[in-house]
């Protein structure tokens, strides 16, 4: 579960990527590598925990799927977290660096 | 247990690399920033930058493995940070966690980088062939 929203979250990143290149203003291209990068980790580990359960790793226990998705969600939200900083950091727009030249 | 240890190693190793090669690069006096191919241009991308899309993959995919070890329980704020550290057992499972899963995971986004690297190499060939650029303005 994990993997599939990191997965849907790296598909629809790359998506507004496209569309804003190549251009690219908001550094979209950084949030497409965070979770690119943590897709094709999760999906290694996956293919690992097949390979040991075998059919038994498609059928998880509830619980098991609730707590992978809502780790999931918050790994999307660390991703989104960690995107807003590098952005703000580099401010590519320079709104802090004429906000600071204004005042 | 620590998977992701192996990612993070070759991110910081990539990232010293990527450092050297820029400073080269600056000094050979090709862009390294400025370098985005626009359409039907023939500029290409620097090596150094290549090497930025691998540190980010693997900063990005640590970052986020990293949380999931906090969210597990196995990476712990104390010493020895590792909950599998604290006795020999663990910490043999977990050397061997490091040695499959870690570098299988290193491995696979080196390779998916490789792919990335030859894509844009075929795509910036095409681009500087004679007329192409012109070619494509017209459509």
């Amino acid at each position: 579960m994990t993997l599939l929203v990191t997965l849907f979250a790296a598909v629809i990143s790359t998506i507004l990527w496209y569309k804003n290149a190549p251009g690219d203003e908001y550094k979209i291209r950084t949030l497409c590598f965070i979770y690119w990068g943590a897709s094709i980790m999760w999906f290694v580990d996956a293919v690992f925990e097949y390979a040991e359960l075998k059919a038994a790793y498609f059928t998880p226990a509830p619980a098991d799927m609730l707590n992978d998705l809502f780790l999931g969600l918050s790994a999307v939200v660390l991703g989104l977290i960690i995107w807003l900083v590098i952005l703000l950091f580099k401010d590519p727009k320079g709104v802090f660096r004429k906000k600071r030249q204004a005042g | 247990m620590a998977c992701f240890l192996v990612p993070a190693a070759e991110a910081a190793a990539t990232s010293v690399a990527k450092k050297v090669i820029d400073s080269k690069e600056k000094k050979n006096g090709k862009a390294s920033e400025s370098n985005t191919p626009e359409e039907g241009s023939v500029s290409r991308f620097s090596f150094s930058r290549k090497l930025k899309w691998l540190t980010n993959l693997l900063w990005g995919g640590t970052a986020l493995l990293a949380f999931e070890h906090i969210w597990h329980g196995e990476v712990v704020p104390f010493f020895p940070f590792l909950t599998a550290a604290s006795n020999p057992e663990d910490t043999a499972e977990m050397l061997r966690e490091m040695s499959t899963t870690g570098v299988a995971m290193a491995v696979a986004v080196t390779l998916v980088w490789a792919a990335m690297v030859a894509f844009s190499t075929v795509i910036e060939k095409r681009n500087m062939k004679p007329g192409k650029a012109e070619n494509d303005r017209k459509e």
